[in-house]
Formats: structure tokens, C-alpha cells, sequence
């Protein structure tokens, strides 16, 4: 029988059947762990991970990335094959690296090195190479340039899974108007959609996180969709790093004495990140061991004491000079360009670590705008600026959401869940090593330390929300009560005139003293301005009298008044809001067009900062949009609930 | 008999007078808007904290606790519009010498606009206002209320101002079973003679039939008044005139509950909404007959469990000064011990003659209104 036959294989026969299987063809026969398992989901990956190399590769250069991502159908009939383009003003690739680059798994610039990137092992843009031969057959077709005075190579490659290694089918030297840059093709096997979790999506994620990127994106119906710039920083590159003892595991140890000549002192110090002679000399004491020691020396048996007695010594966490989160400044940029909004309260948390990797956790609020009321809040989260669009239920980030009680911050929630109402949450993770639950990078785990970071963040906007709210009902209640005054005391004056047959008494200055405004008021050949509020005012008055105009800048404490000698009959004040300024009888509203600017509108500058006078020719064309086919996206931002202007900035709640 | 008294404060009188007194009011929000101040009228707060017992009339009145009526909040400045407006209203009504009731004077407020008010609770609780701030009551510038008229029957002669001239009735012998009603306009009654030992008010209507069936007035030379629950000025005028004139007790026979107590409160020490007016409504002789709490126990009478209502009220009598007595204090405090109040004709148990064969007997003469 075949399977007794089986049985009584020898020892000899196996050996015949064993043999390596590379990384390559494991990737081949698994690849829904590398983000390729639906059409729909491979198209936007291989998006996802072109991009991902082109910021990386333009932040390295310093230079401010501009990436052009074009999805169209490839030629034929079939309805699922496309091609995709992403090109970017890089600085290029060195024509004999290309077919490492996209050729081979497991290669690349940031495996090796401590710091943040977005990409990290190196498989990415390589097992999208793969993805598309096996789909479509075509091979990969790169365009690179390095400097304006080179020419470009134009490689055509595909990947041979055995060998793991690029087998290249054409090389050749190519104009390129391009000063530098990269350009990828690639024909794959896919599915196009629009709304949650698309191609789109991940573009507008992108650039809410990466504000100093512009990102223009053509569509397969030849829709153009443009993320322009709002910040012209880049964002500091992160220093590399040593490793951490604290997370420093045994075989890396081992890797790191290997080459290493001297003395067991120096090494840590040299070699370790956060080690200095007095940590050195605790690890060696609790490890037993002479400072002095060759490390070329060192057993197996002392190498797992000095191990253990990293994770004993008290040690300062690792330094964040490796990270480089979005900021506060540009994470409020991004949120105000990329939705509508009546509040934005941006967090980032002073750095932690987990497990010996730094971590810097960000997290910004957007509230009010377009953003639907009853439906549960929209959480774009990302992981060293990149968005996490898959599997947010099984992620950190969604999680901490969800475990923070909303209701007192106002917004509503059932259980522990994602709180419902007109919000957006924007939940970045930055760290050395983003703790993935699996290859394809989707969902981050439940690190204690990560979540408790999240939670104080996620708190702290909480915070500021309750405060606005609070604030815009009290707005609220007083505009109410304004309009009853304005409405009810205009008539009880006139009704007490009409009892007593005298004229009407002048409502305005009652209405001044109610509402606690600055009254102005004529008197004679005299313009009295009183401030009945609580607080004091510093404002800008103009006047005039028939045709002659006169300003003051004036400041009054509560209670104070200021008579002025100009018998005006227009007056206009600048530096309060309209609705806090009450004109006697007599006085009418200046306007002749002079004023610097017009009455102070009601706006609700959000967040802690002041809103930017930032360039109003920017746009962010909404996504998906529905306009005419071919014609450029340029509709305004929908930022109306915003000031153009720089307002009085609300009260900072953090320095 | 005495001779019959003045009423100390006739209804009508110089229409004049009284337009300027309210049209003051508005002068005074004039004034206060004219200087650039938020208008403001001060009310003699009208709680329970605000009453105090005022050594020389025997009465409860207010105190010196004021509430603002100002316009600071736009409650406020519709409460001065709507003044404002009652007064405009008010002196029109003098000067073409009509007058109109509560009620009337809510759907009058129809017409106002912002000013119209909600319920008749509100303009009935600012006439009242009106009332303090002018001093002056509400007949004075010619505001009724609706108060069906209660009833009175006993051996008393009136003679009583109407529209069709002066009336000379006879409480009992002029009237039917079930009395004379009492006008609103108590002051337009004058008293001719009398026969009788003492008032003796009634709160509901079955026990005031049951004490005319059983011709108790007869045998006892007493007057009786029916209080219809909470009594209306004129009744409560009228019982503080029998005392006050014709030096008649006045004794209270209500049900055996909180409500009840409230009803012989204001009659015998005015009530906290009106307190301004106790000086001429309330008759601090007046005499609490029952049903009390200890005649619940004495008289094994049937009764109901109290709701949580009645405990509430119970609860607020004890903080209330008007009951701050120990004979309150203690009936009080033994009902909510028993958790039970019981009607007045529950005395029925014992058969029909029973509450003016024993009852009203044995509590008169405790009371020391029967000789025994």
C-alpha cells in the first residue's frame, strides 16, 4: 500500500524531498500576509507601498516629497487588470541597485538601522513586483534618475522566486524630464473602489499626516485629485540609534560580541544606546561580571546573565531622537485641510518605550463640520505616518478608543465601544519598531505601555472638546438671550412711553449693562464709550462726523469710561466681536469701506493654536468626487466653519 | 346685636387714585431706563420662608425678603413687558370704569404678543404682585376673581349693595336648602342682626348638607358656612367680618388630612401667596375643629392609608411657622406616625345623627364653644 509505503520511506528518501524553500516562494504561496488577499485590497498595497518608499526616499534626501499616483486599466478587455504608476522627485535609485531594490524580498535601507521609516524590512515594493507577475505575467518597469546631468535607467525586471534575485529583461539608459526622481509601473491583478479603504482613502490619509507632501492623483476614469501642500517643512529626519539594552534579546547580543575586540565596559557603552560608565558598571555588577573584561571572552552562560541583568538595571528610556512624529502644528494643518471642522485639538505625548523601542503617540480631534452626528466617529489611524486601513478592529489603536469613556467629554457612546457623533479622531503611532500583529502591517498590538500613552492622549483631546463645547453652549446661551433682550426691551420701552406719553426711553445703554457689552453712545458734540462687561477692552475705534473721521485705540476696565470730543454719527470698533458692541441712538454703523476689516464674524478658532493665515489657493479636492470627467479637481476647501484670518486665539490649554 | 361696622377698605372709591398709583409702577421703569439702569421692580418675597407673624394683627404676613423682577435676564424683561402691559390695561379698564375677572384678564393677554402669557397661573400670580407693589387689592382695580360662590345658612339678617339695589335677606328664612350665596364683593354686605352663638365653616358640601339636614344651625344657634375646599377672599372676608363684627367664634371643620390643615391655616393665619392680604382675610380667632389626627385613634374612625403626597405635605407643615405650634406639632407628628387620614363623613360609620349628636357636641364643648 501507497501509505505503508510511505511509512517505511527511509531516512535517504526524505533527504531526497527536503529542500530550502526561499523566502520568495513562501511569499508566493502566502501572500495574503503581505496585504495581497482580496483585488481590492492588492491594488491599494501596492499603492500603499510604492508611496511609502517614494516619502521615505524623498525625507532621506531632504527633499520635499511630490509623488504622482496614476491607477489605469490596462489595455484589453479585462475589467481587472490595471496599471499602476507612482512617481516621485527622489533621489532616484543607483541604476545597479534597482533590481535589488524591487527584485529581491528582504532587502533594504531600514532593517538594520534604529529609527522611524515607514517602511521597514524591505519586502514591501518587491512583493508587489511579485504580486503583479504572478497576477498579469507582465514584468515591473522602473524608471530612475539620480542627478539633472545623468541620464535615466529604464529597467524592466520581474522576480525569480527560486533564487530570490531580480531577473532583469532589459536595461537601458532613458531621457527623463525629471531632474531626479523614480518611477515604478506595474500591471496587477485588482479591483478599483472608492469610499472606506480605497485607493482614495489611503491618498487623503496620507496627506492629512503628511502635510509637506503633495500628492496628485489620477484615477482609471482620468479624475485628477490634488493634496497640495501646507506646510513647506520637512519633517526632521530622525537620528539612527543604537539599540537599547532594554530590548536587546540574546542572539542580537550574540551578532553584536561577534566582531567586537575590547573590554566589556566599552562595548556597553559604545554600542548601547543610553549606557553611560555608571549604567555600564550596574549591568556588569548585577551580571556578576568584570567591566574589564574581553568581550571576545564572554560564554554563552554569561551572555545570557548579561541579558537578564539589562532587564534589571534601572535604565534611562530609549531617546526619541530616533522618532519623528507629525507635531502638533502640522498634524492641526493636515486636519484643517483635509476636513471640515468647528474644532481641532491635536495631541502629541512626550515619548515612552516599549520593550526598549521609543514610542511617540499623537492624537488629534476634529469635531463638528460635515461630520455625519449619528453615526460613530471616523478613526484614521496611522503607524509612522503611514495609514492603517485594515483590521481596525484587532488594533491598538482602535482599542484605545474604545476602552475611553466619551460621554463625559461629550460625545456618545455605548459600551465599550467607538463613541458616536460628529468627530474625527486622527491616532498616530511613531516608534523605532510599531509593534504589528502581523506582516501585513495593518493593526498594532496591545502593548500596555503603548495603550496607556493612547489613553492619556486620547483623554487630553477629550479634555479640549468638553472645553469647546462647554464654551460654544455658553456662546450659545447668551446669543439666545441677546435676541430676547434686543427683541423684549424695544418694546417695554415703548410700551412705557406709551403709558406715560413721553417718548420712548433709549434702550441701548440698558442692553449694554445686560449683556455686559462696550456701549457707545452720542451725547451731544461728545462720544462716550463705557465698558459694562467683567473683563477689560482693548479695541480700535473709528468714527465720523459728516466728513470727517477720527480713530482711537482705546483700552477700558470693567466699569470705565471715556469721553471723547467728536460729536460722531457712524462709528465702527475693531479688536471685539460685533456682538459685544451696543450703539446708542444716534450712532450707526461706520462703513465706508476704509475699516481695515469688516465686523469680526463669529467663528470658533479651534484648538489650541491660532488658526494659520495659511495660502487660500491650496486645495483638497474631497474624495470621491463626481465632477466632469478629465477636469481638474480645484473646489475650495470646505473650511468655511474656519477663519481666513488670524482670530484672537483661544485661550491655550497647554503651553 | 352690635351695630354693623364700615368695611375698612371699600371696593370702590376714587378710580383716580389708583390708576396713578399703578401708573407709577411704570414711572419708576421709565426712571430706571431713562439713567441707563437695567429696570427692576423688588416683590415681597412670596415663600414660606417670607412670612412672619405679626405680633399686632394676629396674622402671618410677609417679611422683609424681596425678589427682583428685572430685566438682567430676559425672563425678567418679559415679566416687566407684561406688566407693563397689565398696567397699560389696567388704567384704561379705571378710567372707563369696567371691570374684568382673572380669566378675562388671560385672554385679554392673547393679544400681546411677547407679553401674552402661557397660563392663567401667571397672570393670576402677577396680579397678586400688583397687588403688593401698589398695595392695593386686585378688586380695587376692578380685577374679579371667578370664585363660585360659596354658601352660608344660619339665623343672620344682611342687607347686600347689588346692581338692582340694596337686598334685605335673611340667611335662613329668605334662602333654600342650600343657603345664600356669598358675593364676591363682600364689603357690599352689611350685617342687620343676628341670632346666632357661633360660625361654625364647613369644608365640603355633603358634611355642610348633613349638618343642614340634620337642622344642627337650628338646635345650636349656629351659622354655617360652606368653605368649598380652599375658600375663596370672599369667604374668608366674610368669616373674618362675622368674627371681627359680630364677636362670633369661628370654628373650622375640615377632613382629617394635610389639605385640609392648609384650608384652617389660611383661614385663621392667611395664606403664604397672599399673606400681603392677611391682614384683611385671615381671623386668627378662628378655631380648629377636626377632623384631627387624634380623633382618627379616639373616634376608631375609618381612614386611608396617607400617599406620598400627603406624607410631602405633611413633611413641609412641619417647617411651615403658621403650624409651628405644640398642638400642630404633635397632631402632625402623630399622623405620619399612624400613616392614615380619614374624611369627614367617615363619622358615618356611627350612623347619620352621629356627627351632631357626639362629634361636633364633644369637640365644641372641648373647645369651649358648648357648654357642657
Amino acid at each position: 500500500m501507497d501509505s505503508s509505503a510511505a511509512r517505511g520511506a527511509t531516512a535517504q528518501d526524505l533527504a531526497r524531498k527536503q529542500r530550502e524553500i526561499s523566502v520568495a516562494e513562501f511569499f508566493e504561496k502566502n501572500r495574503q500576509i503581505l496585504g495581497f488577499d482580496s483585488p481590492q485590497r492588492s491594488l491599494a498595497t501596492c499603492v500603499k507601498e510604492a508611496v511609502d518608499n517614494s516619502l521615505d526616499a524623498c525625507e532621506e534626501a531632504g527633499l520635499l516629497p511630490d509623488i504622482y499616483v496614476e491607477i489605469r486599466r490596462a489595455p484589453g478587455d479585462a475589467a481587472n487588470l490595471f496599471r499602476v504608476i507612482v512617481e516621485d522627485n527622489g533621489p532616484g535609485i543607483v541604476a545597479e541597485q534597482v533590481p535589488r531594490v524591487f527584485g529581491k524580498l528582504l532587502y533594504g535601507s531600514h532593517f538594520h538601522v534604529i529609527r522611524q521609516s515607514r517602511g521597514q524590512q524591505g519586502i514591501g515594493i518587491s512583493a508587489c513586483v511579485l504580486y503583479a507577475q504572478l497576477t498579469t505575467g507582465r514584468p515591473a518597469l522602473v524608471l530612475t534618475k539620480t542627478a539633472p546631468d545623468r541620464p535615466a535607467s529604464r529597467v524592466e525586471l520581474t522576480l525569480d522566486t527560486r533564487r530570490n534575485e531580480a531577473r532583469v529583461l532589459r536595461r537601458e539608459e532613458a531621457s527623463w524630464d525629471r531632474p531626479r526622481g523614480t518611477r515604478v509601473e506595474l500591471e496587477v491583478r485588482g479591483a478599483y473602489f472608492t469610499g472606506r479603504r480605497s485607493v482614495p482613502e489611503y491618498l487623503r490619509a496620507c496627506a492629512i499626516v503628511n502635510p509637506h507632501a503633495r500628492i496628485t492623483f489620477l484615477d482609471p476614469e482620468g479624475m485628477e485629485a490634488r493634496f497640495d501642500r501646507s506646510s513647506d517643512h520637512l519633517p526632521r529626519l530622525p537620528g539612527e540609534s543604537k539599540p537599547h539594552p532594554g530590548g536587546t534579546e540574546m542572539g542580537t547580543l550574540l551578532k553584536m560580541v561577534e566582531h567586537y575586540a575590547g573590554a566589556l565596559g566599552e562595548f556597553l557603552q559604545g554600542e548601547f544606546a543610553r549606557v553611560g560608565p555608571k549604567t555600564a558598571r550596574e549591568i556588569a555588577d548585577a551580571a556578576q561580571m568584570d567591566p574589564q573584561m574581553r568581550v571576545g571572552d564572554l560564554t554563552r552562560g554569561q551572555a545570557q546573565r548579561l541579558v537578564e541583568s539589562f532587564r534589571r538595571v534601572k535604565l534611562l528610556p530609549p531617546s526619541a531622537d530616533s522618532l519623528s512624529p507629525i507635531g502638533e502644528d502640522l498634524m492641526f494643518r493636515g486636519l484643517q485641510k483635509g476636513v471640515t471642522a468647528d474644532f481641532i485639538s491635536v495631541v502629541t505625548r512626550p515619548p515612552g518605550s516599549h520593550g526598549g523601542h521609543p514610542f511617540i503617540v499623537e492624537v488629534a480631534l476634529a469635531y463638528g463640520g460635515a461630520a455625519p452626528r449619528e453615526e460613530k466617529v471616523e478613526v484614521l489611524r496611522f503607524a509612522n505616518r503611514v495609514p492603517l486601513l485594515y483590521q481596525p478592529g484587532a488594533c491598538a489603536l482602535t482599542h484605545a478608543v474604545e476602552r475611553v469613556h466619551w460621554r463625559p467629554y461629550g460625545l456618545d457612546q455605548s459600551g465599550e465601544s467607538l463613541p458616536q457623533g460628529p468627530a474625527l479622531l486622527l491616532v498616530h503611532l511613531a516608534s523605532t519598531h510599531v509593534p504589528f500583529v502581523s506582516e501585513s502591517k495593518d493593526a498594532v498590538a496591545d502593548i500596555p505601555e503603548v495603550l496607556a500613552e493612547l489613553d492619556l492622549a486620547l483623554k487630553q483631546v477629550g479634555r479640549d472638546l468638553k472645553g469647546f463645547l462647554s464654551k460654544r453652549k455658553g456662546i450659545e446661551k447668551r446669543r439666545e438671550k441677546e435676541d430676547l433682550i434686543q427683541r423684549i426691551l424695544p418694546k417695554l420701552a415703548e410700551k412705557v412711553g406709551g403709558v406715560l406719553q413721553r417718548p420712548p426711553p433709549d434702550t441701548a445703554p440698558v442692553v449694554a449693562r445686560i449683556m455686559g457689552n462696550l456701549l457707545l453712545q452720542r451725547d451731544g458734540a461728545r462720544l462716550h464709550a463705557a465698558n459694562h462687561g467683567e473683563a477689560p477692552r482693548r479695541f480700535h475705534l473709528a468714527a465720523r462726523s459728516h466728513q470727517v473721521r477720527k480713530e482711537w485705540d482705546l483700552s477700558l476696565e470693567p466699569g470705565a469710561r471715556r469721553t471723547l470730543d467728536f460729536p460722531a454719527d457712524h462709528v465702527h470698533v475693531e479688536g471685539l466681536p460685533a456682538e459685544m458692541v451696543t450703539l446708542g441712538r444716534g450712532l450707526a454703523p461706520l462703513d465706508d469701506g476704509k475699516s481695515p476689516r469688516g465686523p469680526v464674524t463669529r467663528v470658533h478658532n479651534p484648538g489650541r493654536r491660532e488658526a494659520p493665515a495659511g495660502p487660500t489657493s491650496s486645495s483638497l479636492a474631497p474624495l470621491p468626487r463626481t465632477g466632469a470627467t478629465g477636469k481638474r479637481e480645484t473646489s475650495p476647501t470646505t473650511l468655511a466653519a474656519f477663519s481666513a484670518e488670524p482670530e484672537k486665539p483661544e485661550e491655550a490649554t497647554r503651553p | 346685636m352690635s351695630p354693623p361696622k364700615t368695611p375698612r377698605k371699600p371696593a370702590s372709591g376714587n378710580g383716580n387714585g389708583k390708576a396713578k398709583k399703578l401708573v407709577g409702577l411704570v414711572e419708576l421703569l421709565y426712571s430706571q431706563m431713562e439713567k441707563g439702569e437695567i429696570p427692576s421692580l423688588d416683590v415681597a418675597t412670596r415663600t414660606k420662608q417670607n412670612i412672619e407673624y405679626s405680633e399686632s394683627s394676629g396674622v402671618w404676613v410677609y417679611g422683609d425678603a424681596t425678589s427682583s423682577r428685572s430685566a438682567k435676564t430676559a425672563r425678567g424683561a418679559l415679566q416687566l413687558l407684561k406688566t407693563t402691559s397689565v398696567v397699560e390695561f389696567l388704567k384704561h379698564q379705571l378710567e372707563v370704569d369696567k371691570s374684568s375677572t382673572l380669566r378675562e384678564l388671560y385672554y385679554i393677554s392673547e393679544n400681546w404678543e411677547d407679553a401674552k402669557f402661557p397660563d392663567q397661573n401667571e397672570s393670576d400670580r402677577l396680579i397678586e404682585d400688583l397687588e403688593i407693589l401698589v398695595e392695593l387689592q386686585r378688586e380695587q382695580f376692578h380685577i374679579r376673581s371667578e370664585e363660585s360662590g360659596a354658601s352660608i345658612l344660619g339665623p343672620l339678617e344682611i342687607r347686600e349693595r347689588t346692581r338692582r339695589g340694596p337686598k334685605k335677606i335673611h340667611c335662613e328664612d329668605d334662602v333654600g336648602e342650600s343657603g345664600y350665596t356669598i358675593p364676591t364683593q363682600v364689603d357690599n354686605i352689611e350685617f342687620l342682626r343676628h341670632d346666632a352663638r357661633m360660625v361654625v365653616a364647613i369644608e365640603t358640601g355633603g358634611m355642610y348638607d348633613r349638618l343642614v339636614e340634620n337642622g344642627f344651625h337650628d338646635d345650636n344657634d349656629a351659622i354655617l358656612v360652606h368653605l368649598k375646599g380652599q375658600p375663596s377672599r370672599g369667604t374668608k372676608r366674610l368669616l373674618k367680618r362675622l368674627h371681627g363684627e359680630l364677636n362670633l367664634p369661628i370654628l373650622v371643620f375640615t377632613d382629617g388630612d394635610p389639605w385640609s390643615y392648609r384650608i384652617f391655616a389660611s383661614v385663621a393665619y392667611g395664606s403664604i401667596k397672599g399673606a400681603h392680604l392677611s391682614e384683611y382675610l385671615a381671623t386668627p380667632g378662628a378655631k380648629f375643629i377636626g377632623i384631627q389626627p387624634s380623633d382618627i385613634v379616639a373616634y376608631k374612625l375609618p381612614s386611608d392609608k396617607l400617599t406620598d403626597q400627603d406624607i410631602q405635605a405633611l413633611k413641609a407643615e412641619l417647617t411651615d411657622p403658621r403650624f409651628d405650634t405644640p398642638y400642630w406639632k404633635k397632631e402632625i407628628q402623630l399622623q405620619m406616625d399612624l400613616g392614615r387620614k380619614s374624611e369627614q363623613q367617615s363619622l358615618a360609620k356611627y350612623g347619620l345623627d352621629y356627627v351632631t349628636d357626639t362629634y361636633l357636641p364633644e369637640r365644641l364643648q372641648a373647645l369651649g364653644a358648648l357648654k357642657k
